[in-house]
């Protein structure tokens, strides 16, 4: 197949749809601080509303005001934490129930509870990176605040069983999150039915811009401001209302929920596509994360005896854009600590690759990714001291 | 516009990535008289040399590599400097010569190359233990890191694949850093590297 340039790092971010730039274009002329009283501010903050609702829609929130806008995800899942640390230091339960699997930005707001004096379960994945349900059960109780789930992962796109862990976490009476940043717009995402207290959204993953996200926050469950300053946002977080980027999550927002279905159903067709192209084009690979209960455009694939980002950089060069766990390409010593959970072993670590698809994916950007792999792993693996 | 900019690495970096030389290829009846390994793949990198040495010259070279793109290129340039070079002067190539020699590596691919000459003195020392000249080369080369006690990287390294894993570990077979002390922090850094090098092999 001839040369060309394929993006396959969508869990990474995407790109703005055009119907969302030509939206925030238009829209970068509506710069009246929608705090204002006069007519020009009244009028962004009607169309901010109205994005509220658009993104309260699309992951079945009744009430839009339940919806804060935040600069995304990272501050999104921070609020939730910080306002555990609020909750906890002023006695009664401190228990932090979370996964080995989270993003970093979770992981490292539990470690710094931890150094805080909160007890922090990480909780163990089985192969799949499921969630242990029985463990989960042991490790939540009448001393638990918090549990925070992501709803699928970013890396293997495994998608837990959030509103089973929802219910153990109500039962004992501890708030529930979870990150769903790598699921709206890509899953059916409901608040109500999966029973969650705070949920994490990110509009940059759902072809929307940068620099906008959001945090659901279910009626009668508290929170404090990580930003404090004026009333916006019900004074839960402060800050002059980003218009564009609320305007664009609102568009963004409204277009997913519609195309959803058909999202999932051709997205899915693709990822199979090449994941069968894959598993026939290169002996001794494999897939992983949950075989069923994925994400339907992430496939994450070790190939053993050779080493992700030397992968990555060859694929590279043939103009194909995907991710890798392994050490070498974050930069520290230690393979994707997601694949390690997983129990895949250092090898299969350091040799995976993240791809993942998204909306402008084609059966023609698949077959040639399928037509490269090959040659790529099979150089590789000649060169390299693991025989295969 | 530069590839040094388009790409993660120098050019010549992507050139020895992407035409890599003296590749061992199973089929090309490659004889050599010494080999050395090091590295593990729990920690991605792994590299195994392969020369054939007349006259305490290596007259040819061939390798393997299980690593990053870096890792490769550097051993590909190493395996080129050393052809034709006698063992001695090979055994004294630093990782910095041949990061010199590949334009430069981020920083965090330093030790890719530091593998490289590694695998290639245990190659050495491969051959002179064949010849029973075992441990000739021993301090050539070597930096003292401790003055007080006359301990060097070398010996650091020997505790290091003799099980050293710790401070206090190193402290048991070598006696480092026990008089004034003021190595410790150079010390500790090589124990890093050692330990991330070896310890699991």
């Amino acid at each position: 197949m001839e040369r060309r340039f394929v993006y396959m790092d969508y869990n990474a971010t995407t790109p703005l749809r055009p119907e969302v730039k030509a939206q925030m274009i238009e829209d970068l002329e509506l710069y009246a601080n929608a705090s204002s009283l006069h007519e020009a501010g009244r009028r962004a903050r009607s169309r901010i509303e109205r994005s509220r609702s658009a993104v309260a829609e699309l992951i079945g929130a009744k009430d839009p005001e339940r919806v804060i806008f935040t600069s995304g995800g990272s501050e999104s899942n921070n609020t939730v934490f910080a306002t555990m640390f609020h909750l906890g230091r002023t006695g009664g339960r401190k228990g932090i129930v979370t996964t080995k699997i989270e993003h970093p930005c979770v992981l490292n707001a539990a470690k710094w509870l931890a150094e805080e004096g909160f007890p922090v379960t990480f909780l163990d994945v089985d192969e799949y990176g499921v969630v242990d349900m029985d463990q989960l059960k042991q490790a939540v109780g009448p001393e638990t605040l918090l549990v925070s789930v992501m709803a699928a992962n970013n890396e293997i796109g495994t998608v837990q069983d959030i509103k089973a862990i929802a219910a153990v976490a109500k039962a004992a009476g501890a708030y529930m999150h979870s990150d769903a940043t790598q699921s709206v717009g890509k899953i059916p995402v409901s608040v109500d039915d999966w029973g969650v207290d705070y949920m994490t959204m990110s509009c940059h993953k759902l072809y929307g811009p940068k620099g906008i996200g959001g945090l659901y926050v279910r009626e009668g469950c508290p929170l404090e401001p990580l930003i404090r300053g004026g009333h916006q946002e019900h004074g839960f977080r402060a800050g002059t209302y980003n218009n564009q980027g609320i305007l664009g999550f609102g568009l963004a927002a409204e277009l997913a929920k519609t195309e959803l279905e058909g999202y999932v159903e051709r997205v899915g067709g693709l990822r199979r596509r090449l994941r069968d192209g894959i598993l026939a084009a290169v002996p001794k690979c494999r897939v992983n994360g949950h075989p069923e209960r994925v994400l339907p455009n992430t496939l994450n694939v070790s190939f053993p005896g050779a080493e992700g980002e030397a992968i990555l950089l060859s694929l590279d060069l043939e103009g194909i854009r995907v991710s890798t766990g392994s050490a070498c390409a974050s930069g520290s010593l230690d393979p994707s600590h997601v694949l390690m959970a997983t129990g895949v072993g250092p090898e299969l670590a350091h040799g995976s690759i993240r791809f993942s698809l998204g909306r402008d994916s084609t059966e023609e950007d698949v077959d040639y990714v399928v037509s490269r792999i090959g040659p790529i792993i099979a150089r590789l693996r000649s060169m390299s001291t693991v025989s295969y | 516009m530069s590839d040094a900019f388009a790409w993660l690495y120098s050019d010549v970096v992507k050139e020895h990535f992407t035409n890599p030389k003296n590749v061992f290829n199973p089929d090309e009846g490659f004889s050599h008289n010494a080999e050395g390994m090091t590295g593990n793949i729990k920690c991605g990198d792994q590299m195994l040399f392969m020369l054939r040495v007349e006259g305490d010259v290596i007259q040819d070279v061939r390798w393997k590599t299980y690593g990053c793109a870096s890792a490769i290129a550097s051993t590909s340039m190493l395996s080129e400097v050393v052809k034709g070079m006698a063992i001695k002067q090979a055994y004294n190539i630093k990782p910095n010569d041949i990061v010199a020699k590949l334009g430069g590596l981020p920083d965090n691919k330093i030790h890719c190359s530091v593998l490289g000459d590694k695998a290639l003195r245990a190659a050495i020392d491969d051959y002179l233990s064949k010849n029973g000249r075992s441990g000739e080369f021993r301090n050539e080369g070597a930096r003292i890191i401790c003055t007080c006690l006359n301990i060097s990287d070398r010996d650091i390294e020997d505790a290091v694949k003799g099980g050293a894993r710790d401070w206090n570990g190193l402290q048991e077979r070598t006696k480092i850093g026990t008089v004034c002390g003021g190595c410790k922090e150079a010390a500790e850094e090589l124990l890093h590297e050692y330990v991330h090098i070896f310890g699991d092999a």
